[in-house]
């Protein structure tokens, strides 16, 4: 289970949410819904250990996030480009992932990377190439949860079909639980099976009436 | 990557015989009524978009743009391989048609690095040092060439870009919409108290204060951006928009929002083409979609044929339909879709469009 305890962040030095909750079984897909702004981003990044709550705290099965190795919560995110390092070629980036040769050749042929993009550097691909690399590194790291924020985004409709069946396949078999942040009412309705709201002025962050309208409303 | 000789040309649509061809069989065309026969001269219409004064309000035919590349050697040192490169042509936009009549959006789709941008950038008289650019070009009825087309720019073609990045970090928003006054003296000043009164119109019908003016770029929000991005496009009160993927980091809301901007324009007499990879949203807002893969437009259709899959003419556009979220969420085969690629096989290109080929700069859509 991995739970957000009573989490307050500020950006900038504004509060953007309070004491807010939230808990995500294994094999769960949960949207996390906001306007712009909100604190989305915000909180998953919190929830990923990138970024340090005001106050309140982040647990995986009752234990705080471990400081050192790979964390068991990968996120990923909507500007891949900013996510992988510009000097490095993308075969070095993922020989960097904790995962073995076979399992890497696996994940790149689930979310069809081309052996020739390997040796490129990361402007020389595009966005959607780019975020099936930022995929595979986050999967290869064999979290236990993964946090998807706008990650399909930047991407044309074809390009997001595969890349989110290829990664709801290994979220499946993995039973990994899953949270994720998206503008398009659509997207979230193919892949969430819960949705939690955020914001200044929602105080408890799960309200069961809420959320249940929203999926009923489906 | 990008060569240092300047050998940007347009061989633009200054054939007078052929300009004058084009006009007579276009004048059947123009009487047609867009309700009664939405399907006719290479694309469908929207019923209530309209050719004033008898022709499209722009008109791109034909167009192709190549850049010229050195070859990448192998297997040779560095030094070596940039001395005896060879140069290659690379077809980035290929025979690629389509036209904006006034009073509609036309959305172009397609998967982001597949040269969108670079449509973008024709129309507005825009070419990198090495690109090689064929075709014609009508706006408003006249045949433009690279200066023309860059003389229209800001003027009677604006270009929204995509974010704030666009505008210049170190002035204040309103000296930045307002842009330079002309001429000297009294004249100068008189511009430049017109400049003045037409920005704080602008900005008073979308809702913009006064004291956002004194402001810089980066401290207006994501939804005052967009609205000084259009209020400088409006300056010169242009008739063609070039909208570049206004919309991504907008929530739902203020994504409408934004469309919604350019409906008004649209619907006052305006033509928009608005370039996204986000065909949901283009549906919502636009009239016509053109289809934009490898290349070139494979299929300008009416939004209204989206209902059904059936409706579209082209694999690829089927395709699209079944990927959206509301439909299949599917991949399915490409069988049918890979024939039409594949026959002018750019190189180094995937489906969803390789970065390679681009020059620097060139493919940031």
């Amino acid at each position: 289970m991995l739970e957000a305890r009573n989490l307050t962040a500020a950006f900038d030095g504004r509060i953007i949410f309070r004491d807010l909750s939230l808990a995500v079984a294994p094999g769960e897909r949960v949207q996390v819904a906001a306007p712009s702004g909100a604190g989305k981003t915000t909180l998953a990044r919190i929830l990923a250990g990138y970024a340090l709550p005001q106050a309140g705290e982040v647990r995986i099965d009752g234990a705080p996030l471990p400081k050192r190795g790979t964390s068991p919560v990968q996120l990923i995110g909507q500007h891949p480009e900013r996510a992988v390092d510009a000097r490095c070629r993308m075969g070095a980036m993922l020989a960097e992932a904790p995962a073995g040769e076979e399992e890497l050749a696996r994940l790149r042929e689930a979310f069809g990377i081309q052996d020739r993009w390997l040796s490129r550097y990361p402007h020389e691909l595009s966005g959607g190439e780019l975020q099936r690399f930022c995929i595979v590194r986050a999967l290869a790291a064999s979290p236990r949860y993964l946090i998807a924020d706008e990650i399909s985004t930047m991407l044309d409709a074809l390009t997001q079909a595969q890349i989110w069946r290829a990664l709801l396949a290994e979220v499946e078999t993995r039973g990994l639980g899953l949270v994720l942040t998206t503008h398009s009412a659509a997207l979230a309705a193919r892949i969430a099976t819960r949705v939690v709201g955020v914001g200044p002025a929602v105080a408890p962050s799960v309200d069961s009436s809420w959320t249940h309208a929203c999926q009923t409303s489906r | 990557m990008t060569e240092a000789a300047n050998s940007a040309r347009t061989e633009a649509a200054a054939v007078p015989g052929e300009r004058s061809g084009s006009e007579g069989s276009e004048r059947s065309h123009e009487h047609l009524d867009h309700a009664a026969s939405p399907v006719h001269h290479h694309h469908s219409h929207a019923c209530d978009s309209r050719h004033a004064h008898g022709h499209h309000l722009l008109t791109v035919e034909d167009l192709s743009i190549s850049f010229r590349m050195y070859e990448e050697g192998e297997g040779q040192s560095r030094a070596r391989a940039y001395l005896d490169a060879k140069r290659r042509e690379v077809e980035v936009i290929r025979s690629l048609s389509i036209s904006v009549h006034e009073g509609e959006i036309v959305a172009v789709v397609g998967a982001s690095g597949s040269g969108k941008t670079l449509l973008a950038d024709a129309i507005l008289g825009l070419f990198e040092p090495n690109a090689l650019v064929r075709g014609r070009i009508w706006y408003d009825g006249a045949p433009m060439d690279a200066a023309a087309l860059a003389a229209e720019r800001g003027r009677g073609i604006a270009y929204v870009p995509q974010s704030v990045g666009s505008l210049d970090p170190l002035m204040r928003v309103g000296r930045q919409v307002e842009g330079a006054p002309h001429g000297r003296g009294g004249t100068r000043r008189a511009d430049a108290a017109a400049r003045r009164a037409r920005r704080r119109q602008l900005f008073e019908r979308y809702g913009l204060a006064e004291s956002v003016a004194r402001l810089y770029p980066h401290e207006l929000s994501g939804g005052m951006a967009r609205r000084v991005l259009l209020c400088c496009a409006l300056m010169e009160s242009p008739k063609l928009i070039v909208a570049d993927e206004p919309t991504p980091g907008l929530d739902a809301a203020l994504a409408a929002k934004a469309l919604a901007d350019f409906r008004a324009f649209a619907d006052a007499g305006g033509g928009v083409m608005l370039i996204t990879h986000d065909i949901e949203l283009a549906l919502t807002v636009a009239d016509r979609v053109a289809v934009f893969r490898d290349g070139t437009v494979v299929e300008e259709t009416a939004v209204a044929n989206f209902a059904s899959p059936d409706l579209l003419a082209h694999p690829f556009t089927r395709q699209l339909w079944h990927a959206l979220p509301e439909h299949g969420f599917t991949v399915t085969e490409e069988e049918a879709c890979r024939q039409p690629a594949e026959e002018g096989a750019l190189p180094e290109r995937s489906a969803e469009g390789a970065a390679g080929p681009y020059p620097e700069g060139a493919s940031s859509c």
